[in-house]
């Protein structure tokens, strides 16, 4: 079975071809690395999956449904979450306030009913609330529930940052090199948490990521790019051999 | 940022002692008591205070209420609206036509005939109040329509745009709005009780809002669109709700205004107008309701009292005529000023809350309450 399927998709801006086609298919709980050098097209992927962009070409399909040009917050409702590369939050809300936004969408009260606090919007704002509460819990941030998000440290951002994408409660993760910047312990700390919450909310995860040990250490399979192309694609250790992909990142021995 | 010192004994030790071991109780309470001081002051100021006293009040109330509709549109929701002016004319103009006997309207349209049915009708105030804001969010809605699909400076100038369109397409339908003639004689409902009382329920429809998820939608979308939006809120959708609430409430607030005047004309509804409710919106703090309340009052209030500058002046000297407009001149320099050097405005996003001046502050230590 496959739940997001992209079908010779390809993204040019103008007469620049950032993405060609391009084929991925994911299964139930696969989690795979997405790497390349830079420009190479990856977050253009992201942004094609999440509607951000629509494709020039090709055809996206998730969970047997063609979600292909749709508008990013209706993607979102499909199940489909995701993290930015450059994080963010909506740093004046607090963090708890953060991951209670990303509620809004299963909310079924309408403005009125808000207003006036009857019927439905009471019990629906508080399970809003506990299932935040559990998430932050869950992921040890509810100490700082009451906090400005721009106050957290930068690794506490990143995470909160995935704890929002979960609370859309998704089918699929789409992380955007949520490594960057991280010393090796906070890597290996965040390879941990990744497992963890793929266990938890059985979750599909594709993962942007420059750092290799995070990549290699828990991509079960990797898709290589460069320019625009896929020029790899296979386990950890396949990818490490391959030639196309060492000369993409090191370029070619000319021998003086 | 300066330190608040609060007073250490008595009534105020007294009050924060009760609110902290109840706060859930206490809380609501203290809010009815400062409605009821309120609604008590507005009781004795239409008894005691002179007319030129009770329309400034007045004129408090209604800025209270424009200013927050203007400042859940720019504050909470972050899209940059100066096309509150023409929701205001649509509001007045619908109220006043809708409410005003047959007689003066007669009166009224001695140039170019009022058209049928307009011409007989005559509706209880608060059935023409809503149904002024009813269109004027109505036209709220098919504005926003195209204009919110613009960001920043382009949904300004959009907004500007469309506000003066408005102005001119009510000069120009004489036979619907008088033109230029205006319309005069229009009946005084609007006393202390209507004009606070659409304060209150602008403050209790706005602070719910606010607070609710809705709010918080607002909030992300002001914060980082495309965040918002992968989080899965529909932008569109939001922002129209915004900004047709926006208008709705802003008719509302030019029907009492025109009640209040007793006179309207297009030209009251110049950008002018938008600016001084954007002037209360920026000094009170984007995104802030009890900022919008304390920067209502103050510019009300200054309103009044910097009418001596436009007074002619003898400086001993040199004795200088009188210029009209030289107010205005003072609060585009306080607007200049408050952008350049105090962004935040009085209140910034912050809320005065009891929580805030009773409570434990959250981790901080306290001050003054427990010495």
């Amino acid at each position: 079975m496959i739940l997001l399927q992209m079908e010779g998709v390809g993204k040019n801006f103008g007469g620049l071809t950032a993405l060609a086609d391009f084929n991925l298919s994911l299964a139930p709980g696969e989690l795979v690395g997405l790497i390349g050098p830079n420009g190479a097209g990856k977050t253009t992927v992201f942004n094609l999956i999440t509607g951000v962009y629509r494709p020039s070409e090709g055809r996206i399909v998730f969970d047997g449904r063609d979600i292909t040009g749709l508008r990013p917050d209706l993607i979102t409702r499909c199940g489909i979450a995701r993290t930015f590369q450059n994080i963010r939050l909506f740093g004046n809300l607090t963090v708890l306030e953060n991951v209670l936004v990303a509620n809004h969408l299963r909310l079924r009260s309408n403005p009125l009913e808000a207003v006036i606090r009857w019927g439905r919007y009471q019990a629906e704002e508080r399970e809003m609330v506990a299932y935040s509460r559990a998430l932050l819990e869950a992921v040890g941030l509810d100490h700082l529930a009451e906090e400005e998000a721009s106050s957290l440290p930068y690794g506490q951002q990143r995470r909160l940052e995935i704890v929002r994408a979960l609370a859309t409660k998704p089918k699929v993760l789409l992380l955007d090199e949520p490594a960057a910047g991280m010393n090796p312990a906070e890597a290996e700390e965040l390879m941990d948490f990744i497992r963890q919450i793929r266990k938890d909310f059985n979750l599909t995860i594709l993962l942007i990521e420059h750092h290799m040990r995070v990549v290699m250490g828990i991509c079960e399979r990797i898709l290589v790019l460069d320019h625009g192309l896929t020029i790899a694609e296979g386990s950890p250790a396949e990818i490490q051999k391959d030639q196309k992909v060492i000369t993409a990142y090191l370029g070619v021995e000319t021998g003086a | 940022m300066g330190k608040i010192t609060l007073p250490r004994s008595g009534l105020y030790s007294l009050v924060a002692a009760a609110y902290r071991r109840e706060p859930k109780r206490w809380g609501p309470m203290l809010t009815g008591a400062v409605i009821l001081c309120l609604l008590l002051f507005i009781y004795w100021a239409g008894r005691n205070f002179n007319p030129y006293q009770v329309r400034i009040l007045n004129l408090i109330g209604i800025n209270i209420g424009l200013g927050l509709s203007l400042n859940l549109i720019n504050g909470f929701t972050g899209q940059f609206s100066l096309g509150h002016a023409g929701f205001m004319a649509v509001g007045a103009y619908t109220t006043t036509l809708l409410m005003m006997p047959p007689a003066v309207k007669q009166m009224n349209f001695f140039m170019v005939p009022l058209i049928s049915p307009l011409d007989e009708i005559q509706l209880p105030f608060i059935v023409a109040l809503l149904l002024g804001g009813l269109v004027s969010a109505l036209m709220g809605f098919f504005i926003g329509a195209p204009v919110l699909r613009l960001r920043g400076d382009y949904l300004a100038i959009a907004t500007l745009g469309f506000s003066e369109i408005i102005r001119i397409v009510i000069t120009n339908i004489r036979s619907v709005t008088n033109g230029a003639l205006g319309l005069k004689a229009i009946p005084a409902y609007t006393n202390l009780w209507w004009s606070w009382g659409f304060a209150l329920l602008t403050i209790f429809v706005i602070t719910r809002l606010i607070h609710s998820s809705y709010g918080r939608a607002f909030k992300a979308i002001r914060e980082d669109e495309i965040a918002a939006e992968a989080m899965g809120i529909g932008l569109f959708r939001h922002k129209m709700l915004a900004f047709t609430l926006g208008a709705f409430l802003a008719g509302i607030g030019g029907g009492f205004q025109a009640s209040l005047l007793t006179t309207i004309d297009p030209n009251m509804f110049r950008f002018i107008l938008t600016f001084e409710i954007l002037l209360i919106v920026v000094l009170g703090g984007m995104g802030s309701i009890t900022g919008t309340v304390i920067a209502a009052t103050i510019v009300t209030i200054l309103k009044e009292v910097l009418r001596g500058v436009e007074a002619p002046m003898n400086l001993g000297f040199i004795s200088l005529p009188g210029i009209p407009g030289m107010r205005m001149v003072i609060f585009s320099l306080l607007l200049i000023l408050v952008v350049l050097f105090y962004r935040e405005g009085i209140m910034g996003q912050r809320e005065l809350s009891w929580e805030g001046l009773f409570g434990p502050r959250n981790g901080r230590p306290e001050r003054g309450v427990e010495a």
